[in-house]
């Protein structure tokens, strides 16, 4: 019979015991009820409702016998006062906790702080708002001395903490690549045999890796798994998907990934984002990709980092600004 | 934004019919229900999402997971009755290459 179905009993066989002589053994083994009480999480009403059954069914109505019950009563509830305090000063230290991870969420943004290159065929703008505390999102900017801008744009799958490190991880591996020009199906590639290795089962990662070659004005680009960019064709007015299929960083190391190119003249555009901008999601509904590409060719006659800040205006302003996704835009426009 | 998993043990597979939304909020209910079953050997799995309305990067987490655990246990996953926008999803993360997805809901197996 476990505790709940005898606790009745053996309140009352304290209690009738400590009525009678107000013995120290009465006390004891109300201690010891306590203890048990709450590793059965018996709430504090549940044991004051017991004393006032046990009380009437032991028909002390005399009120000389009424009053040392409470002396039984008292000592189990003192159980319940440590454990009490023992809560606030859990909820201390959580807070102390929730302010380190403020302080750990801050450092992110600074190590994994990228600069925007400066070129001066390129007009290049970004953005990038978490929807909750840590974002899961991150793009990264690397410039090379012949003159390449190359730029990664990832979202990694599993929020928080685990999220953040993995994060931390990517970035240094990107790093630490050897000196030299990268492709972008080589930088995949590598990464994902570092991702593989490295991270828990059920987190993976979704990254675009462009690199746009200054002298030539080719945009070469490999993609594992992240939602196809745009690009805006200055002549026809015209916006294409920049289509590109890979599998997810982190499923098979032996993942090959293909590489895509696209000329870039005077004008044209490329468009790169997170799933939190085509997720986007209204009340109606999820918007289309044609909404999405309205909002964009509203405001694609202006400078890089003003089409992605209003662009993500209007998105935010569609949501009732209660972003469900983190979001990440990077803009890069050809201006010479 | 809610979900309801129902899991039956059949004799050759076991079916798993998801309704509702799968997120970052629902993820850790649908992992914690379906992964049990993946770790046994052997073992098939049939994935019902023809009434998944929404699914996001998290969700998608948990199929990848799933398949993975499958994997290592010489058990195979099947998704069935994908909408187009699910189906898209799985194309674009290359899943839909290695992964068995199919748009029909499977009558009986």
């Amino acid at each position: 019979m476990g505790f709940r179905d005898v606790m009745h009993e053996k309140y009352k066989e304290i209690l009738e015991s400590y009525m009678e002589d107000q013995n120290e053994q009465a006390l004891y083994l109300s201690q010891k009820f306590s203890r048990k009480s709450i590793e059965y999480k018996i709430s504090p009403e549940e044991i004051i409702s017991i004393h006032k059954t046990a009380l009437m069914e032991l028909e002390a109505e005399r009120s000389d016998s009424v009053m040392p019950s409470f002396d039984i009563l008292l000592e189990v509830m003192m159980g319940y006062g440590l454990a009490y305090r023992e809560h606030q000063s859990l909820r201390t230290i959580q807070q102390e906790l929730k302010s380190e991870i403020e302080v750990a969420a801050n450092m992110q943004q600074t190590l994994l702080g990228t600069q925007i290159p400066d070129v001066d065929c390129l007009d290049i703008g970004a953005i990038s708002v978490p929807a909750r505390q840590m974002s899961g999102d991150y793009y990264h900017f690397v410039q090379d001395e012949q003159g390449a801008v190359s730029v990664a744009i990832a979202d990694i799958i599993g929020k928080g903490i685990p999220a953040a490190l993995c994060m931390s991880m990517i970035k240094y591996s990107m790093d630490s690549l050897p000196e030299g020009r990268h492709e972008p199906y080589q930088v995949l590639e590598s990464l994902n045999r570092v991702v593989e290795q490295n991270v828990d089962p059920t987190m993976f990662i979704t990254m675009f890796y462009g690199m746009y070659n200054t002298i030539n004005h080719t945009f070469y680009y490999s993609s594992a798994g992240h939602e196809p960019g745009f690009f805006y064709n200055h002549e026809t007015k015209e916006f294409e998907e920049l289509y590109a299929k890979g599998l997810l960083l982190g499923v098979d190391k032996k993942t090959k990934y293909r590489q895509f190119e696209k000329r870039v003249d005077v004008g044209d555009v490329i468009l790169l984002m997170s799933d939190g901008v085509t997720e986007c999601r209204t009340e109606e509904g999820f918007i289309e990709v044609d909404t999405l590409i309205g909002y964009i060719e509203k405001y694609i006659h202006l400078e890089a980092q003003e089409i992605a800040n209003k662009v993500y205006k209007e998105l935010e302003y569609l949501q009732d600004f209660q972003l469900r996704d983190d979001f990440t835009l990077i803009i890069l426009k050809r201006i010479k | 934004m809610n979900i309801t998993i129902d899991v039956k043990e059949m004799e050759q597979y076991t079916k798993v019919k998801i309704v509702g939304e799968i997120d970052a909020y629902t993820a850790p209910k649908l992992r914690e229900t379906i992964f049990p079953y993946a770790e046994k050997k052997n073992t098939k799995i049939v994935i019902d999402l023809s009434e998944v309305s929404y699914m996001d990067s998290t969700g998608l987490g948990v199929f990848v997971g799933l398949f993975k655990s499958l994997n290592a246990n010489e058990g195979t996953l099947q998704l069935t009755g994908l909408s187009e926008r699910l189906r898209r999803l799985f194309d674009i993360t290359g899943l839909a290459d290695i992964m068995n997805i199919n748009s029909e809901v499977e009558g009986g197996v």
